[in-house]
């Protein structure tokens, strides 16, 4: 054959040909062999193989996936989505947010709740899921230790509008000055700093659910880190958790409510980021929602798939580094880069995601004022993209900063392609209208932060996620005293606007004091709008009563059914 | 023999010491605070969160602080998943990460070494010529792609065939299958065409020659000589590979959402996870030390011209 000394062709079973088939052969045996091994050593030492179906209709159990694993399940010191959203479903707080975002009671039956002080009567029937009861005291547990120095709670700001929290939180005064107190095991008297008009809203934030302090202490430490090493009082509790392959919830029998728990089970089978895998797994039926991305949309909208959009409360800006030393630090060039800047061109032409909504205020749609919507209430700045008028400005904002011509901008953002894209945009749109100059500096997430707070950039591209369900937690965001405030943006009216929203109790005074923040910060163009994000997903629609929602548990599947088979 | 050992193991322990050392080092040196977080926090609680983490030490007694720990095999805590020891981490994390690269690097090696003698036996034959441009795809095309079409190929098969082979997760061996195999592919190339120009040297070698004029049967040339000579050289790069293979999951885990160690290796950087970044960098770089060994010593098991005791 390739041999050019033997030129009679040897006998078949004799040829090196052969002698390879044969060695392929005892390969494929080593490796079938070494698979089953392998496939057996796994599903032994495994707990359960991961579920099979996206629904199960005999087990009555849904099965999603998560996009990282949850750092860990103490809600003390939880800061993630992830965590967040598993919380509210095997934890109860003293509310909770019904299906239209209307507050029920959780674990406090009823409430007085004064202009300062409050007091809550908590039900008798609520249980851990280790058959004690929910006490008062389990509130005031697991806020002190939030509170508690040592914890290190990067949540811990949340509690803040309970009196002496703060103090207590940066070891100014003894946990028990708290203003949180049981008077007995089913009553909680709670004392506030200052009037906090949207506190009840806050207590269904993860931080503000309870924990049982014997068990806590009994964990040493580990409290969270394993399905085991937590009891839970929400509508499932956690059954399995194996780090970073799967989470298991079901049904909580001891839950004073779980008649309205209408699933058995609810199987996070899979944890992975990647957006494709979540599609894939969709598609052959093993999850019943996955998220859709500008890349992968048009898949689903071939395959014909149920998609829907759901705004995700957040809303992004680029925000400019007010430092004196930056040229950002100028109005008028502040104000031209402003003017040339149009939202709708950016949602539409070039983030091009369905759900994204042209920003046209630091406050998003979603959020209550008064009587309805904040934004139909108060519809923000009406903003015009206008060329000249941007040119005006900069020409002012030259003579003042004495320069020639436009100055070069370091634009900070993220490092992935969807950053990129974003930046790039700004880049030539800035160079072509005003022909201003951006050097793209592009960092992984944590580094921009300290490049933020530092104050190494000109232009940063931010976002902001609400914390509650108030104006407030996107009305403070650039007063002086908030750390969040990373550019440094001082301006005395927009601080003394939102200390009236936060002391006063009337809706129509804080939201107008709300409205003059939003029309400060255009003026000011301390900020430019972008877009509020919507996300976009295919859902399997044989499950009903999920809830979706801007702020708190989402998705939130709580109150989810399977709909009946039916036979056609 | 023993001594021999004892000399590499010698070396690898000053090796792993070197890696731990220059990976601190860097660490520190390199931007990203570990601590920076969305929500800015007051400088109490970062004060608390330091003194957590002995960050607010002289970084010369972190190191130290660093080394016994490591000396006593305990690499302290996640930053990122807080509750959770990195030795755990490790210890639940890479056993998946582990089957998923043997089951690799057996298919490669073994692949390689018949991929590559089939092309040296019909060389500039078509199945030559065919294979080796598979082989230059399979090096060249970065694994995200065969990831990402190797799951579309499954979702695909399932509709057309009706079957139901998972698309990601852990628990079979239907889970395992496809992920090795993307895994494998890129080291399966490149061994491909190390065995293969193995295999073409040794055609020419003086004890082929007189194998043939002594009218040894050219099958048995082909398995007992050229093969098992051929082999030598692919044995000598499995040792790096395995580990290269173990540590580079990253995407195949990620795509295929696999619990493995790969992904915390990753991302531990990103994150300024310390603690993960300088556990999983210690047990890696131990790891390739070790696998480097065992190779050099399985070489004097096939290669009885090489003596360790030398």
């Amino acid at each position: 054959m390739t041999d050019t000394l033997h030129t009679s062709k040897p006998p078949l079973t004799a040829s090196p040909g052969w002698q390879l088939t044969k060695f392929a052969f005892y390969a494929l045996l080593l490796c079938v062999a070494l698979l089953l091994l392998l496939g057996f050593l796994t599903e032994k030492f495994n707990v359960g193989a991961t579920s099979t179906s996206a629904v199960n209709f005999e087990k009555n159990t849904i099965t999603l996936s998560l996009t990282s694993e949850p750092p860990q399940m103490d809600s003390t010191r939880a800061t993630d989505m992830v965590s967040g959203m598993l919380l509210g479903h095997i934890m109860e707080g003293l509310i909770r947010y019904g299906p239209d975002n209307e507050i029920l009671p959780g674990v406090a039956e009823s409430w007085d709740m004064g202009e300062l002080a409050g007091t809550f009567y908590l039900r008798k029937d609520a249980f851990w899921s280790n058959g004690t009861p929910v006490t008062a005291h389990d509130f005031v547990f697991s806020w002190q230790t939030a509170l508690n120095p040592a914890t290190a709670s990067q949540y811990a700001f949340v509690l803040y509008p309970i009196k002496n929290g703060k103090a207590i939180n940066i070891g100014e005064a003894e946990l028990d000055s708290f203003g949180a107190k049981a008077v007995d095991d089913y009553t909680l008297s709670i004392e506030l700093e200052q009037p906090t008009p949207y506190f009840i809203k806050l207590l269904a934030f993860f931080t503000y659910l309870p924990i049982n302090k014997e068990f806590y202490e009994s964990r040493e430490g580990n409290y969270g880190t394993n399905a085991e090493d937590m009891i839970y009082n929400g509508p499932f509790h956690m059954t399995r958790w194996v780090h970073d392959k799967d989470v298991r919830l079901e049904k909580n029998e001891y839950y004073w409510n779980n008649s309205e728990t209408r699933l058995d089970a609810i199987e996070f089978g899979y944890i992975t980021p990647d957006p494709n895998t979540a599609l894939n797994l969709f598609a052959t039926g093993k999850i019943v929602l996955a998220g859709l991305n500008a890349e992968n949309i048009e898949r689903a909208l071939t395959e014909g798939w149920r998609i829907e959009t759901h705004s995700d409360g957040s809303v992004f800006y680029l925000g400019f580094n007010h430092r004196e030393e930056r040229p950002t630090s100028n109005l008028n060039l502040r104000k031209a880069i402003q003017q040339v800047c149009d939202p709708e061109e950016l949602v539409y032409k070039v983030l091009k995601t369905p759900g994204n909504i042209p920003g046209k205020s630091i406050f998003p749609v979603w959020l209550r004022g008064v009587n309805g919507f904040f934004r139909d209430e108060y519809p923000g700045p009406d903003h015009k993209r206008n060329v000249a008028s941007a040119q005006e400005y900069l020409q002012k904002a030259l003579d003042e900063l004495g320069l020639d011509e436009p100055p070069s901008l370091v634009f900070l953002t993220g490092d992935s392609a969807f950053s990129a894209k974003h930046a790039e945009y700004y880049q030539s749109m800035l160079k072509e209208k005003l022909g201003i100059e951006i050097k793209i500096d592009k960092q992984i997430f944590k580094q921009r932060l300290a490049k933020m707070t530092s104050g190494e950039y000109d232009i940063v591209a931010a976002g902001w996620g609400p914390d509650y369900d108030d104006v407030l937690t996107f009305g403070d965001l650039f007063t002086s005293w908030n750390a969040n405030n990373r550019g440094l943006y001082h301006n005395e009216e927009l601080d003394r606007q939102v200390e009236i929203a936060q002391q006063s109790s009337d809706p129509k005074t804080r939201m107008d004091a709300m409205d003059r923040v939003q029309h400060i910060l255009y003026e000011d163009a301390a900020i430019i709008f972008e877009y509020e994000r919507g996300s976009v997903y295919v859902f399997d629609d044989r499950v009903k009563g999920v809830t979706r929602r801007s702020v708190g548990t989402d998705p939130d599947y709580t109150r989810a059914y399977i709909e009946e088979e039916v036979d056609s | 023999m023993p001594r021999y050992i004892g000399m590499r193991l010698l070396q690898g322990i000053f090796t792993v010491w070197f890696i731990a050392t220059a990976t601190f080092w860097v660490m520190h040196s390199i931007p990203g605070d570990p601590l920076e977080s969305e929500k800015a926090m007051s400088p109490e609680i970062r004060a608390n969160l330091e003194a957590k983490y002995g960050l607010d030490k002289n970084e010369f007694i972190q190191y130290w602080i660093f080394l016994g720990n490591m000396v006593r095999g305990d690499f302290g805590w996640s930053f990122e998943h807080e509750n959770r020891r990195v030795n755990d981490i490790i210890a639940e994390q890479f056993p998946v990460s582990a089957t998923l690269g043997i089951l690799a690097i057996v298919f490669a090696g073994l692949g390689g070494v018949l991929w590559g003698a089939l092309t040296a036996l019909y060389r500039n034959k078509w199945p030559d010529v065919l294979i080796i441009i598979l082989v230059i795809l399979g090096i060249s095309v970065p694994s995200f792609v065969f990831a990402t079409v190797g799951q579309l190929g499954i979702v695909t098969l399932n509709k057309i065939a009706g079957i139901d082979v998972p698309v990601a997760g852990w628990g079979t061996v239907w889970h395992m299958l496809i992920p090795a195999l993307v895994l494998g592919l890129g080291t399966m190339a490149f061994l491909t065409r190390l065995m293969r120009t193995s295999m073409l040297e040794i055609v020419n070698a003086d004890y082929i020659r007189t194998a043939r004029s002594k009218g040894v049967p050219i099958a048995q040339i082909f398995s007992r000589h050229q093969l098992r000579n051929a082999i030598l050289p692919v044995l000598t790069v499995l040792g790096p590979s395995i580990a290269g293979i173990t540590t580079g999951g990253f995407v195949v885990e990620n795509v295929f959402g696999i619990p493995g160690l790969g992904k915390y290796f990753v991302t531990a950087v990103q994150q300024s996870d310390y603690g993960v970044i300088m556990g999983t960098t210690v047990f890696y770089g131990a790891f390739l030390v070790l696998m480097v060994i065992i190779v050099d010593l399985l070489y004097a098991v096939v290669d009885p011209r090489v003596r360790l005791n030398k």
